[in-house]
């Protein structure tokens, strides 16, 4: 591993034999491998493999105030006790300039050495064009990826994985950070809830009982006659095996990487030791709660910045900790809404429509911030209130999917949407 | 003792324990030698009139739980919101030392946002309490809500808010487990289900206990269409799904040049009258208070018609039109249901092809009985019956005989599920163990199985949250899924496994289960015989022969083996045995 974590040189080839002998096995011919090894050995990046992760912020985060349109003197005006001041230098509780005319919040701080190193991109004025203020309808929109229509069963991001099928898909292959599948990753694709790394294993109540539980369970389900449940069972089992053996909690971080003691920090410290421990990760999904600051949002300080200092130290910290491996990279933030260009009376916002988007990564065109700006004045405000959308979620993705994860028809993954590479911004470098 | 009833396919004590399993919660220890003496036609009745049913014994055990029995004005009193708790302290001392109003610490009145939620909505895996993405509880706490591991109080004198969801979701975990009405349990769960609420929604959270006890419980047996009207009209609903909010769009300047003709007669006489006042703000898109079609919507699609029914978009909005005007008064003191006529759009709507023109709150009342009474939502709810009583894809011979009874009995929820117990397509081999356990329905059959003695059901509760069902935390109206494919994923399986083993091994806290009674003294036999026994006890007797083979040679293990060599007394662990077969594929299903 390469001592400077930023370089962005191309990473160390994981050889097979080197996944082997990680992983404690020896052997000597790939015959003496049991089944789901070789599986995994045959899904599992090699140099090249591209993940992503998607993280959702619930709850409608407010985009005008983690990426700060300081140029714009209505934001200013919109927002007179809740806005961040303009940079200074030197200042640690002002915006932080990124292009003269858009900053971030300070406690979004480890963020920019990202941003001046061109590994971080932000989209603003981007969201989905449905106008629906429910959080909860909204959130099912960005999931299912199909604005507007309440009746898709699955999520986008599982119709990728089917988009680019694998036949010997580690059941690792699409992870959820958490003890539910979200909607997004729902659908005919085989995706993984993990509540905990460290935990997801049989655990017998008496010392020396582990094995007999665990061998008795995967033997019944194995051979079952119910059908749907063998399958799980037999995918369980796999992933209990798969993860003991390869042991993703044994991966330290690396580089000097500090995640800290939150609930985000600590998945994206699994994140990160799923994808070191090499099992077939692709994909992996994580969300922060908390967003929904009506009252007391604040500015510099206040509800905000807590949950900005948490993202921003979990984001950073994963970029450090993944060294050369962030090549393969990319992360991309999302939230169904934003909020009120105005602030209202309780030092918060309410619900609004455009907002920012965040990705990061090796093949990211970073250090720019992508969009059409759309205006704050009146006149140019939705619904006379909220930023208005310039660039639709699935824009963003679409990209993403196309030029990193090798999807190549996008019209199954965001039906009705036109997704054509024209439109693409250089967002992500193919 | 299965007289009168169509059962051809099954044995009788299949049939007990079908019965036991669909009906009710699974058979407890005993259960299936007592419904065969007393008659299962005999228990099938007694169950459809669950008012004849004692249940003194299950509410004993409720007494603990003193928020079931409040109403929502004292709820909201006596557990407020900690910024509420901060005014009323400032208003106490304001009032004791008549300091000035500037010093009363900051009382945030939520502003009318168009969906009126609150800091505290949706994570969809957030546990009811506190905000997690800035919680430092600690690596390993944060990340595997372990109900051992992190110690909860039984009682709880705190009077937080989420007190009052923890104490619906104990006390349905203890009807479940501990109340005679079985039936009348399964059909709580199904028509709360079915009306769907989300406690995580702003207020909502104070309005749920009303609504289950008050809206939910005593239709749930009835008239359909009472139901409808209950929810309807429930402070829970109307503001879940935003009905609360809806106006008619033109209310406002109604209200507005009514106000104008009043003040205009008032300076009238002698004087010339002032000139009207310009129609209001350039901005016409710009309504807080506008129509909100979430509620039109979800009472046809989830409630009653069904997202096939033969309804339009444009009946969407009729109906939305029809339920302007019913809301909450005093929704933060005193919540009740009011027609507020004001709010009212009163021209005619056209809704399923009928005009409604009744005017005032009879147009939604009158949309009730239209929908109520439609083709569409006897069939919709039959089937959804028939989903959770008989199978996922329930034969449609019984669904239209079902939707039969609904017409002809004006909705009579008791007289559809007779007709589907008395239906031989209920009692087919089938739809015997056909149905996937919900996360609640495993937990409570196993703890009912073992003849569990619960101090307290908050580990329990929070079992069925990992399983993946957090109760009363349904996010989206459509409520938990009837479907096995909802349920059956890998992490679930493993944490039903991991549930099994820790409660058979006694190591959930608040509950006892003394195995030694139900399979006979560890030392009598060895493990091989208490498998057998556990067979016959917690699965009828009836598991693949693959799984007994399996098992026996699990048994077997050399490890267990060395273990009775060294020690002959160290008795077969009846904890991991019990686990195993209650983890079984077999018991997985009901």
């Amino acid at each position: 591993m390469s001592g400077d974590c930023c370089q962005g040189s191309r990473p160390v080839p994981f050889s097979r034999r080197y996944f082997l002998t990680r992983s404690g096995i020896s052997l000597i011919g790939l015959s003496t491998v049991p089944a789901f090894l070789q599986r995994a050995m045959a899904a599992s990046p090699s140099a090249g493999k591209k993940q992503l992760v998607v993280l959702f912020q619930r709850g409608a985060a407010d985009g005008l105030n983690i990426v700060v349109p300081f140029g714009e003197p209505d934001y200013y005006r919109l927002r007179p006790t809740i806005s961040i001041p303009q940079p200074r230098k030197g200042a640690a509780d002002a915006a932080l300039d990124l292009d003269g005319f858009f900053a971030l919040h300070p406690s979004l701080a480890p963020l920019t050495p990202l941003f001046q190193k061109n590994e971080l991109a932000i989209v603003h004025a981007a969201g989905s064009p449905d106008p629906t203020r429910s959080h909860f309808d909204a959130q099912d929109f960005m999931e299912s990826g199909t604005p507007g229509v309440k009746s898709t069963d699955d999520g986008w991001l599982n119709r990728a994985l089917e988009a680019v099928p694998e036949e010997h898909a580690s059941p690792f292959r699409a992870v959820a950070m958490g003890p539910n599948l979200p909607r997004m990753l729902r659908g005919s694709a085989p995706a993984i809830a993990l509540p905990d790394v460290k935990q997801f294993r049989v655990m017998a109540q008496t010392p020396g009982a582990g094995q007999i539980a665990e061998g008795g369970f995967e033997a019944m389900y194995a051979q079952t006659v119910d059908h749907a449940l063998r399958g799980t069972g037999t995918e369980t089992f796999e992933a209990i095996d798969m993860l003991r053996k390869a042991d993703p909690a044994r991966y330290k971080p690396e580089n000097g990487a500090s995640y800290g003691n939150s609930r985000l920090g600590q998945s994206l410290e699994q994140i990160g030791q799923l994808l070191k421990a090499d099992i077939g990760t692709e994909v992996l999904f994580v969300d922060s709660g908390g967003w929904d600051n009506h009252v007391n949002e604040g500015g510099v300080q206040g509800q905000l910045s807590n949950l900005l200092k948490d993202l921003g130290q979990g984001m950073a910290a994963f970029r450090q900790d993944m060294g050369d491996r962030m090549e393969n990279i990319v992360f991309v933030t999302m939230s169904e809404f934003g909020r009120t260009a105005k602030e209202n009376g309780n030092r918060g916002t309410d619900h609004g429509h455009a907002n920012c988007m965040l990705v990061m990564g090796g093949a990211v065109t970073g250090g720019k911030v992508y969009g059409r700006w759309p205006g704050l004045n009146q006149g140019q405000l939705n619904d006379g209130r909220d930023l208005a959308l310039t660039t639709d979620f699935r824009s963003v993705l679409g990209e993403i999917l196309a030029n990193h994860i090798g999807v190549r028809d996008l019209a199954p993954v965001f039906p009705g949407f036109d997704n054509s590479p024209r439109k693409f911004t250089g967002l992500i470098r193919v | 003792m299965l007289k009168g009833l169509p059962i051809t396919e099954l044995s009788a004590d299949e049939a007990v324990l079908h019965a036991l399993n669909r009906l009710a919660y699974g058979p407890r220890p005993g259960d299936i030698e007592r419904v065969k003496q007393f008659g299962l036609a005999k228990w099938i009745d007694r169950q459809l009139n669950p008012n004849a049913i004692d249940d003194k014994v299950l509410e004993a055990r409720l007494q603990s739980l003193p928020t079931l029995r409040m109403s929502t004005a004292t709820l909201m009193a006596d557990y407020p919101q900690p910024r509420q708790v901060a005014k009323q302290a400032a208003q106490a001392r304001a009032s004791a030392s008549a300091v000035s109003a500037r010093e009363t610490i900051e009382a945030p009145v939520r502003s009318g946002s168009a969906s009126g939620e609150s800091d505290d909505a949706p994570s969809p895996m957030k546990q009811p309490a506190g905000n997690v993405a800035t919680e430092g509880a600690g690596k390993r706490g944060v990340l595997s809500i372990d109900p051992n591991a992190v110690p909860r109080p039984i009682a709880d004198d705190s009077k937080r808010p989420a007190r009052i969801v923890e104490e619906l979701a104990m006390a349905k975990m203890t009807r479940a487990i501990y109340s005679d009405r079985q039936l009348e349990q399964v059909m709580d769960d199904f028509w709360f289900n079915h009306f769907n609420v989300f406690a995580g929604k702003g207020e909502d959270r104070y309005y749920l206990t009303s609504y289950e006890r008050d809206v939910i419980r005593p239709h749930a047996l009835g008239k359909f269409k009472d139901l409808v009207k209950a929810s309807a009209t429930s402070p829970a609903m109307l503001f879940y799904l935003d009905n609360f909010l809806s106006a008619d769009p033109r209310a406002a300047e109604r209200l507005a040049q009514q106000r104008a003709m009043r003040q205009r007669m008032r300076g009238g006489f002698g004087r010339f009258p002032r000139p009207a006042p310009n129609p209001p703000a350039k901005n016409k898109k710009k309504q807080e208070r506008g129509l909100n079609e979430n509620y039109g919507r979800e009472l046809m699609e989830l409630h009653t018609l069904g997202v096939d029914g033969g309804y339009t978009q444009k009946d969407v909005t009729e109906v939305a039109r029809a339920f302007t005007g019913w809301t909450i008064e005093k929704p933060r003191e005193n919540p009740q249901f009011k027609f507020d006529e004001r709010l009212h759009d009163p021209d005619s709507k056209i809704i399923l092809g009928k005009k409604i023109h009744s005017g005032g709150m009879k147009d939604g009342e009158q949309v009730i009985e239209l929908l109520a009474k439609h083709p569409s939502t006897a069939r919709f709810v039959s089937t959804k019956l028939a989903r959770r009583f008989v199978s996922d894809n329930p034969p449609p011979t019984l669904v239209s005989r079902m939707a039969e009874t609904f017409r002809k009995k004006d909705g009579d929820i008791r007289e559809v599920l007779r007709t589907m117990i008395y239906s031989p397509e209920f009692w087919s081999r089938s739809a015997y163990r056909a149905k996937i356990k919900t996360p609640f329905e495993l937990v409570a059959s196993t703890v009912r199985a073992l003849g569990t003695d619960v101090d307290s059901t908050m580990p329990l509760v929070q079992w069925v949250s990992r399983i993946g069902e957090p109760l009363y935390l349904c996010q989206p109206p459509t409520g938990y899924s009837d479907k096995a494919e909802a349920w059956v994923n890998s992490g679930a399986l493993l944490n039903r496994l991991n549930f099994s083993l820790a409660l058979a091994g006694n190591k959930v806290r608040g509950s006892r289960s003394e195995l030694a009674a139900l399979l006979g003294p560890s030392s009598s036999a060895d493990g091989s015989q208490i498998l057998d026994r556990a067979v016959q006890i917690f699965l009828g007797g009836q598991a693949g022969p693959g799984t007994i083979e399996t098992l026996k040679k699990q048994l077997d293990d050399p490890q267990v083996m060395q273990a009775r060599l060294d020690d002959p007394a160290k008795p077969a662990d009846l904890g991991v045995i019990t686990g195993l077969v209650l983890g079984a594929p077999e018991f997985q299903r009901r």
